[in-house]
C-alpha cells in the first residue's frame, strides 16, 4: 500500500473518531455556552449511554445473528438510551448543579467531579469492571473502494452522527426553542425578563446534551467496547474537541471533533508515536490551543476565558 | 483491628501531606488543579530511581523527589497557570494523564524491592507500622507549621488576595502570575514528598496505581475538611482514609463492595458543595488586624526593648 492511501485510510478511521467525538462534543459545548460550566459527569452519561444501549440491545436480540430485526433492535435500543439519558442529564441538573447556580465558580465544578465518580463507579459496582463488547447489528465485512477499506460500522456511525447533527442544527436554528435556547445563551437575565423560562431550557439542553452523549457512548462501544471508564477518556477528548471548536459553539463542536479524530489518527503514525502515547497527542493539542487561540476556531472572543 | 488503624495513620499522614499540597494550590490560591496523582507519581519514581538505581540514600531522594516534582509543576505551570477554573482544572487533569502516560512507558512493570530507608543504623521495615507512623507525621508536623507560617506570611497573603479577586490583587501590585506560579511549585513539591515517603513505606512503585482516583481523593480531603485551613486538611485525610478502610475495620470485606468508597467520595463532594461548601472546619480566620506573622511576633517579643513592630505588611 503507497504511503498515499496509507494516510488517506488513516483519515477514513480518524473521520469515524471524529464524528463520535462531536456527538460528545455537543453536549459540552451546548451547556458551556447557556452556563459557562464544563460538565465533568458528560463523559460518564455516555458509558451509562453504552451500557443502556447494549443491555436493551442483547435482551431485545439474544444472540440472533445480524438480519434486518437486529438493525431495528439496534435503533430501538439507541432511542431507550437516549430517552433514558436524557433522563438521567435533566436528574444531575437538577439534583447537583441547579442549586450552586449561584455559587463560586468552583462549587458546580467540584459537584460535578462528584457525579461522575458516583455514576462511573456506580456502573462498575452494577456491572462489574470487565469491558464487553458491543455486537455489531450488521454484517461488518469491510468494503473496498479503490485501496481504502471502510467497514459498514464506520457508514453507520458516520451517517448517524450526521443525522443527529442536521437535526440539531435544524433545532437550535429553526424552532421556538431553539431560539429561546440561544437567547439564554447570549443573556440569561434579560431572557427571563423577556419571558422564557430558562430553567426549562437549561434543563432541555441539559437533556439533548445527554441524548447526543448516549449516541455517542453507543457509537463508540462498537471501537472502544463498553466498561465502567470508558467515559473518561472518550470524554476528555470530546471535550479537547470542543474547545478546539470554540467552546460555547455548536458549528464549532463539530468541526473540533472531526478534527480531533483526524489529528489523533493520522497525527500519532505521523510522528511515530508509540500507541500507549496516543492520548497524550489529544492533550498536547488541548494545551497548545488553550495558550495560542483560547477561543478556538470559530470561539467568540470572550476575555473571561483564558 | 490494631493493623488496619495503624495503616490508616500512615496513609492518612501520606494523604494529609499531599493534600497540604492542593491546599496551598486551591485553598490559598483557589486554582482548582487536579494533577496531584502525577505529582504523587513523580516523587514516587524519583525516590525508586535515586534509592534502587543509583543506590543512593533514603533521605538524598526526599529533597530530589521534592525538586523534581516542583520543576515538573514549574514547567508545566508556567504554560497552564494562565488558564482559569475551568480550562485550568481540565488542563491539569490531563497533564495528569500525560505524566501516568509517560511513566507507563518509561517503566511499565515498575520497581521492586527498595532498599529501606534507615536513619541512625536503625531500618525501616514496613511490617515495623510504628516507626512509619512517627516518620510521616513528623513530616506532617514540619510541613503543617511552614505552610500555617506561609499562609501567615506575606506570601501566603498575597496567594489568598488572587484567590479572593484577582483584578484587585493585581491592580494592588501584586504579580498574579508569580503568586500562582509559586503556589503551584510549593503544592507540586508536596505531592513529591507524599509520593517519596510512601514509596520508603512500600518499597514498590507500580505505573498503575497513580490513577485519577488519587487526585479526587486528595481534592476531596482537602474540600472535605474546609478549603484554605490547614487543621481541616488534616481532619479530612482522616475521614479519607477511616473510609477507605471502613470495609476492613467493619469486617465486611465480603458485603461491601470496592467501589463503595468511591461512590461515597463522590457522594461527599456533591454533599459538600450543596450544604457546607466551606468544608466541616471551615476557612481559617485571619488576623488582618495584626500583619505580621506569628515568627515576627515573636522576634518583636523578645525585642521590645528596641521599641515598635516594624511595619511590614506591604501591599496586602
Amino acid at each position: 500500500m503507497s504511503t498515499l492511501t496509507l494516510y488517506m485510510q488513516y483519515i477514513v478511521n480518524g473521520l469515524t473518531l471524529g464524528a463520535i467525538y462531536s456527538l460528545i462534543a455537543l453536549g459540552y459545548t451546548m451547556v458551556y455556552g447557556i452556563l459557562k460550566f464544563i460538565n465533568f459527569a458528560h463523559g460518564d452519561i455516555l458509558m451509562v449511554g453504552a451500557f443502556i444501549g447494549l443491555l436493551v440491545y442483547t435482551a431485545l436480540t439474544g444472540d440472533a445473528s445480524p438480519s434486518a430485526w437486529t438493525l431495528t433492535a439496534f435503533f430501538i435500543s439507541m432511542l431507550v438510551s437516549m430517552v433514558a439519558c436524557a433522563i438521567l442529564g435533566m436528574l444531575i441538573e437538577r439534583v447537583a448543579y441547579k442549586p450552586l447556580r449561584n455559587a463560586n465558580r468552583l462549587a458546580p465544578l467540584l459537584s460535578a467531579i462528584g457525579v461522575s465518580f458516583i455514576l462511573s463507579n456506580g456502573a462498575a459496582w452494577i456491572f462489574g469492571t470487565q469491558s464487553r463488547r458491543f455486537p455489531y447489528p450488521f454484517e461488518n465485512e469491510p468494503m473496498h473502494i479503490g485501496s481504502i477499506s471502510i467497514t459498514p460500522h464506520q457508514i453507520v456511525v458516520i451517517a448517524v452522527s450526521v443525522i443527529m447533527m442536521v437535526l440539531l442544527t435544524f433545532f437550535v436554528n429553526k424552532t421556538r426553542m431553539g431560539k429561546a435556547m440561544r437567547a439564554t445563551s447570549l443573556d440569561q437575565p434579560t431572557s427571563q425578563l423577556m419571558g422564557i423560562n430558562v430553567n426549562r431550557v437549561i434543563s432541555l439542553t441539559f437533556a439533548i446534551g445527554s441524548a447526543l452523549a448516549a449516541v455517542g457512548g453507543i457509537l463508540a462501544a462498537f471501537d472502544f467496547r463498553v466498561y465502567p471508564s470508558m467515559g473518561t477518556m472518550t470524554g476528555l477528548k470530546a471535550f479537547v474537541a470542543a474547545v478546539i471548536g470554540g467552546i460555547g459553539n455548536i458549528q464549532g463542536a463539530m468541526i473540533g471533533g472531526v478534527l480531533l479524530g483526524i489529528l489523533e489518527a493520522v497525527g500519532a503514525p505521523l510522528l511515530h508515536i508509540p500507541n500507549g502515547m496516543k492520548d497524550t497527542v489529544a492533550f498536547a493539542v488541548l494545551i497548545i490551543v488553550l495558550l495560542v487561540k483560547p477561543d478556538g476556531i470559530l470561539g467568540k472572543n470572550e476575555r473571561e476565558k483564558i | 483491628m490494631l493493623n488496619f488503624f495503624q495503616l490508616i495513620l500512615i496513609y492518612a499522614g501520606i494523604y494529609a501531606l499531599m493534600a497540604i499540597g492542593q491546599n496551598c494550590i486551591t485553598g490559598y490560591t483557589g486554582m482548582l488543579s487536579l494533577c496531584h496523582a502525577g505529582f504523587f507519581c513523580i516523587g514516587s519514581y524519583a525516590t525508586a530511581i535515586i534509592c534502587k538505581t543509583f543506590g543512593l540514600s533514603f533521605w538524598l531522594s526526599l529533597p530530589v523527589a521534592a525538586v523534581a516534582t516542583g520543576l515538573v509543576g514549574l514547567i508545566i505551570g508556567i504554560p497552564t497557570l494562565r488558564l482559569k477554573g475551568d480550562y485550568l482544572c481540565i488542563a491539569t487533569l490531563g497533564l495528569g494523564e500525560i505524566i501516568r502516560n509517560v511513566a507507563t512507558n518509561f517503566n511499565p512493570v515498575g520497581y521492586n524491592s527498595i532498599p529501606r530507608a534507615s536513619l541512625f543504623g536503625y531500618q525501616f521495615a514496613s511490617r515495623n507500622k510504628l516507626a512509619f507512623i512517627f516518620l510521616i507525621w513528623a513530616f506532617v508536623l514540619i510541613f503543617y507549621i511552614l505552610f500555617q507560617q506561609l499562609a501567615h506570611s506575606r506570601l501566603g497573603r498575597a496567594m489568598i488576595a488572587v484567590r479572593e479577586d484577582e483584578v484587585a490583587a493585581q491592580s494592588n501590585g501584586i504579580n498574579v502570575t508569580k503568586y500562582k506560579i509559586s503556589s503551584f511549585v510549593l503544592g507540586a513539591a508536596m505531592g513529591g514528598i507524599a509520593g517519596c515517603l510512601q514509596t520508603a513505606y512500600t518499597l514498590t512503585v507500580q505505573p498503575g496505581s497513580f490513577t485519577f482516583m488519587v487526585s479526587v481523593m486528595v481534592l476531596c480531603t482537602v474540600v472535605l475538611g474546609g478549603m484554605g485551613n490547614g487543621k481541616a486538611v488534616i481532619l479530612g485525610a482522616f475521614i479519607i482514609q477511616f473510609i477507605s478502610y471502613l470495609p476492613q475495620l467493619t469486617g465486611l470485606t465480603n458485603v461491601i463492595p470496592a467501589q463503595a468508597k468511591q461512590i461515597i467520595y463522590g457522594l461527599l463532594l456533591v454533599v459538600m458543595m450543596l450544604w457546607r461548601p466551606q468544608g466541616i472546619l471551615g476557612r481559617d480566620k485571619y488576623r488582618y488586624g495584626d500583619p505580621r506573622t506569628r515568627m515576627e511576633k515573636l522576634s518583636d517579643f523578645f525585642r521590645r526593648d528596641k521599641k515598635g513592630s516594624r511595619a511590614k505588611g506591604g501591599a496586602v
